[in-house]
């Protein structure tokens, strides 16, 4: 079984009018079934409203499913007496890092989670200092969190996380506030996790660049799995993202216009590089046939 | 008719062991109906500038000029710029409380004691702008979508018949559509009606895409001012003050190193097509 298995899974909203009854019930989550093997780097797309972040929810147990069953590393969200080993088996990154951090000091926020999970102080300070390494935020420990920019913000809540040892994050946009290079910055500090330590991502963006190097996709729309393959395999169907709000970075999108045009490149080009590679070989081809 | 930002500087705190220089002699000159980006890492004083134009902060030192006359004057009507340049905050959404979404849009014409018919016309007027479905104008805010909801916060602020619009990052946590639809739809406005267009945002992309003039701010000051393909041009400078270029510029840049004759200043998608057809036909 992976880190992370969903069968089945409903989530219901019961919308209510302004005097308590029910006017209907919206499923945010309709029958989901995923497994996410430890050590892969996961990412959910899905237009707003889709249920990404909802799904995103059960997987730390923040939300219980309306039927059907989530397993954290082999537990099942719906015991509670295990609710504070799935929490840490399983951590949370928002969108926003300033309503995460609660620090006055990097390194006091960083080891506010170990400390509460009764971890000897000596081994709390190394964990912090781990955590603030794997993220490169080691040279601000002693900062205080409101002088760091978004994106150290943002590395310092992930830090927290590190610091609890988990098998797996769950990052529910954790740049759309951020600027170019603080999404660089995140999205570095998250390769390196799950490349050198292993960690189990798992990235909910609107940004598609940042999910190339994903090893699955899953595409989210009226709450179910849309759509689910590697990088290359969900980017190849423009029109199709399209239709789900979504879209393609703009590498993949140029390729794609110019095969339109009757150039003839391969189907999802994901990179600089590819496309670069690709285009060369059709000039060193034209020079050819013309010579 | 249109703004000048003169000399001005911006002091936090002014006076206190706290105080921070936020912005330093900033002069911009925004004639009537530009579309600008406002482009600049976190903390480089973006909303700090765009706080002062409808005077929400006082500048330090300099003045501002509003179509001719200086808003720092003693005998001006700071009530009256306020309804003029319409400032629209990051996640505007936060700010909608109103029991449906026609009373939202309503509140900002009522308050300048417009009379009722005039208000509900205004109202009108600015929910069809923002090209939110008419379905929708009486149900509670709180039960539209994430892009919906930015549209009525917009409406609400083009309700009060603003000549210049500020946008905070207005697209930040929408999705890919989301954006493109809120962008079109005040691209669409401004070629309409001329107004006047402040955009912020961190997405390269979009910048490049809508605006016809970018301003580069970085720590306080602004490093540069001019067309898109100009500022992309610069794409290594603007890496090192923690903003880039959008990847169209990377890739025409790739090419050309590869001995490709392509124009490398291009900045958008259907640019950049154009030009490789036509170097590979």
């Amino acid at each position: 079984m992976g880190i992370i298995r969903t069968e089945d899974i409903v989530f219901e909203y019961i919308r209510r009018d302004e005097e308590g009854n029910v006017e209907g019930i919206t499923k945010a989550v309709d029958n989901v079934s995923i497994d996410i093997k430890q050590g892969q780097f996961i990412a959910i797309l899905g237009h707003n409203g889709s249920g990404k972040s909802t799904l995103a929810k059960h997987m730390n147990a923040i939300l219980n499913p309306t039927e059907g069953t989530v397993w954290v590393d082999g537990m099942d969200t719906n015991d509670g007496e295990q609710l504070w080993n799935i929490r840490q088996t399983a951590g949370m990154v928002f969108q926003n890092p300033d309503n995460q951090i609660i620090g006055q000091v990097v390194e006091e926020d960083v080891g506010f989670g170990p400390e509460n999970m009764g971890i000897p102080t000596k081994e709390i300070w190394q964990r912090v200092e781990e955590s603030l390494r794997a993220v490169g935020m080691y040279e601000f420990r002693k900062a205080s969190p409101n002088k760091l920019s978004g994106g150290q913000k943002q590395r310092v809540s992930i830090a927290g996380v590190l610091a609890m040892h988990p098998k797996c994050i769950v990052l529910d946009e954790p740049t759309a506030m951020l600027d170019p290079n603080g999404r660089r910055e995140v999205i570095r500090a998250l390769r390196g996790l799950n490349q050198v330590e292993g960690v189990t991502v798992i990235l909910i963006t609107h940004y598609m660049e940042e999910i190339i190097h994903a090893d699955k996709v899953f595409v989210m729309d009226q709450g179910k799995i849309a759509m689910d393959g590697t990088p290359r395999e969900i980017f190849s169907q423009v029109e199709k993202l399209k239709s789900l709000r979504l879209d393609v970075p703009q590498v993949t999108l140029l390729a794609y216009e110019l095969q339109k045009e009757g150039i003839p490149l391969p189907n999802g080009i994901l990179t600089i590089e590819e496309l670069v590679e690709a285009l060369e070989k059709l000039t060193v081809g034209n020079r050819v046939t013309v010579g | 008719m249109s703004m000048i930002i003169d000399h001005v500087s911006y002091i936090y705190g002014e006076g206190t062991p706290l105080a921070r220089k936020a912005l330093s002699d900033i002069n911009i000159n925004i004639p009537d109906g530009q579309f600008v980006g406002i482009i600049g890492h976190t903390g480089s004083g973006k909303s700090t500038l765009m706080q002062h134009l409808n005077g929400l902060l006082k500048a330090t030192e300099g003045h501002i000029y509003f179509n001719g006359e200086d808003i720092y004057d003693a005998d001006y009507d700071m009530k009256k710029l306020r309804g003029k340049v319409g400032l629209v905050f990051q996640y505007p959404e936060h700010q909608l409380f109103e029991i449906d979404v026609f009373s939202d849009v309503c509140f900002g014409p009522k308050n300048l004691g417009l009379e009722k018919k005039e208000v509900e016309l205004r109202a009108y007027d600015a929910l069809r702008k923002v090209g939110l479905p008419e379905e929708l104008y009486y149900q509670s805010p709180f039960e539209l979508s994430g892009g919906q909801k930015r549209r009525v916060a917009i409406a609400g602020v083009l309700a009060m018949k603003p000549e210049m619009l500020i946008l905070d990052e207005p697209t930040a946590g929408l999705d890919p559509k989301g954006r493109d639809e809120i962008l079109g739809q005040i691209k669409k406005l401004q070629a309409q009606t001329g107004m006047t267009i402040l955009l912020v945002s961190h997405s390269m992309e979009d910048v490049a895409e809508y605006v016809d003039r970018i301003i580069v701010m970085n720590q306080g000051t602004v490093m540069m001012d001019d067309i898109p393909r100009e500022v992309f041009r610069h794409y290594r400078e603007l890496e090192e003050v923690g903003l880039a270029a959008p990847q169209v510029t990377y890739i025409m840049h790739a090419l050309k190193e590869k001995g490709l004759d392509v124009d490398v200043d291009v900045t958008t998608i259907e640019e950049a097509a154009a030009e490789l057809v036509r170097v590979l036909k």
